[in-house]
């Protein structure tokens, strides 16, 4: 059984497989990380650090990279998707 | 507030994937004291994300075995931003790292080219390289039916690996045709790790089509994707799925090197046979220099190291091989020309600027690259036209031959201790 452990997104509870990135963590719960300037809702495109529409906000940190983050127990995520 | 660390190193190396791994295990193995420092949350480069046991190369437990039992101070999760005369300045998530280096060696690898569709910003539509790592990443893809679309040997890997976990591949849309790929066979099957024919083998017992001359013509959804239209033979047909993985094969990270004023001919940084580039001093090795895949990024980021680290004889040995491997590169580059059609894919309405929601049509209307991020904002957002930028230049032949520091968004923070000049007359001023 793979180790688990449990992010908050948006203030619900996440259950992720240990050593999972907050990108996926988002995927599983809200579907999508960001807000656009047009208003549309963005998800990650390229997985690896580039396109920028992963950022959320974690622990209180803005703009940060969701998929560039791996996620820790207790993780405060906040989506706006 | 946070800390500043400074350091000091014989040889630096930016971007620890294969190409970088090897250059700084060959550094340090030569006496060099080196540091390997990489955005990603671990070393391994996008091929070998997640260590040895999420990866088929069987080289990826070797070279990072090698790497962990050398001297090489590894920093991960720390971006660069700024380089410049033997100094370096890079982020980490508490820290500003100020690295006095002797060498230094660009192993940044390469992104995704993203190409502009209707419904291509969808939550859901993800790279093809994208959803491999998003998978390596923890993400559950069992059961999830998920289309691959664009172009390169890439697009086989990812649906034998997502295959492997279980995902439901419904096809691979290859934009290239048959004839194109056959011209380029013979090149291609001498692809040294046999990428292509492993992943083709795995891929038939799980009878995903592999469809030529087809391409994403549209992606539909409301909060997310629910289905894609994709072009096959001049005829359309509208998909359901879950996932629409798409990539048109790979565009190499110059950002540094232009910010460094390293000679770019062609799309690809310049370098001589120790892989230095125009810059004295500077290397630079792997995708940067050519897309080639695994092997030949082995091979430049070894004779770079050794080179930087002055053990010539070493890096002298090597050269035979590169030389080799550099004509696989060169047919894989024909064998997966874009087609025209794929410019046209975007409405006037399509974004093309995904971080400024700058359409096609507003971007397009301008004279260059530099006019349409003066004008309309497009490329001016936090992934620095990544994304667009690298579309723009094949859908409208701009040429993009600059990046100014920081090369990545920081924190003001870092910006506020960095050594970063705040204006262009500055930084010429104090660089020479």
């Amino acid at each position: 059984m793979l180790e688990t452990l449990t992010v908050r997104v948006n203030g619900s509870p996440v259950n992720v497989p240990a050593g999972s990135t907050v990108a996926v963590a988002v995927l599983l719960s809200t579907g999508a990380c960001r807000t656009s300037v047009s208003g549309q809702p963005r998800a990650p495109l390229c997985g690896m650090g580039t396109c920028f529409e992963c950022r959320v906000e974690i622990n209180g940190r803005q703009h940060r990279r969701s998929c560039q983050v791996v996620c820790e127990a207790d993780m405060e995520i906040k989506a706006h998707g | 507030m946070d800390s500043v660390i400074q350091r000091n190193f014989d040889v630096a190396v930016i971007g620890a994937g294969p190409a970088g791994i090897a250059a700084a295990v060959a550094a340090a193995e030569s006496g060099a004291r080196v540091a390997l420092l990489d955005d990603n949350p671990a070393p391994g480069g996008q091929i070998w994300r997640g260590g040895a046991k999420s990866s088929h190369h069987s080289q990826a437990g070797h070279w990072l075995d090698r790497l962990s039992n050398s001297s090489v101070s590894v920093l991960a999760g720390t971006r660069v931003f700024y380089a410049h005369n033997g100094a370096l300045e890079a982020e980490s998530d508490d820290s500003l790292w100020q690295i006095l280096y002797g060498k230094l060696i660009l192993a940044t690898g390469a992104r995704e080219l993203f190409l502009p569709f209707p419904g291509w910003t969808l939550p859901n539509v993800v790279g093809a390289g994208g959803i491999q790592a998003m998978v390596k990443s923890g993400l559950p893809i069992n059961g999830k039916r998920v289309v691959l679309a664009g172009t390169g040997p890439l697009l086989l890997a990812v649906a034998a690996y997502l295959s492997e976990h279980g995902a439901n591949v419904l096809c691979i849309c290859e934009q290239a045709s048959f004839s194109q790929l056959c011209a380029f066979a013979p090149a291609l099957a001498a692809f040294p790790s046999k990428l292509i024919e492993a992943a083709q083998l795995r891929f038939r017992s799980r009878r995903a089509p592999y469809i030529m001359n087809a391409w994403p013509v549209a992606a539909f959804g409301k909060e997310r994707l629910q289905s894609v239209q994709v072009s096959e033979n001049q005829r359309c047909r509208e998909i359901e799925c879950d996932y629409l993985a798409c990539g048109f094969h790979l565009v190499p990270n110059l950002e540094l090197a232009r910010a460094l004023d390293c000679r770019v001919t062609n799309g690809f940084v310049e370098v001589n046979e120790f892989q230095e580039t125009s810059q004295p001093g500077i290397y630079c090795a792997g995708e940067p220099t050519g897309i080639g895949g695994l092997e030949p990024a082995i091979v430049e980021g070894r004779i770079a190291g050794y080179a930087a680290s002055g053990n010539l004889n070493s890096a002298k040995q090597l050269l035979a091989t590169r030389v080799r491997y550099k004509k696989v590169v060169n047919a894989m580059k024909k064998a997966f020309a874009l087609r025209p059609e794929l410019a046209t894919l975007a409405k006037s309405d399509t974004l093309l600027c995904r971080c400024e929601d700058i359409s096609f049509e507003d971007a397009r209307k301008h004279a260059s690259w530099r006019a349409a991020k003066l004008h309309s904002r497009c490329g001016m957002g936090p992934c620095q036209g990544r994304v667009c930028g690298a579309a723009a230049e094949f859908l409208f032949g701009w040429t993009i031959d600059s990046s100014r520091p920081p090369i990545f968004p920081v924190r003001c923070s870092s910006l506020a201790a960095s050594s970063l000049p705040s204006s262009p007359a500055q930084r010429h001023g104090g660089s020479q």
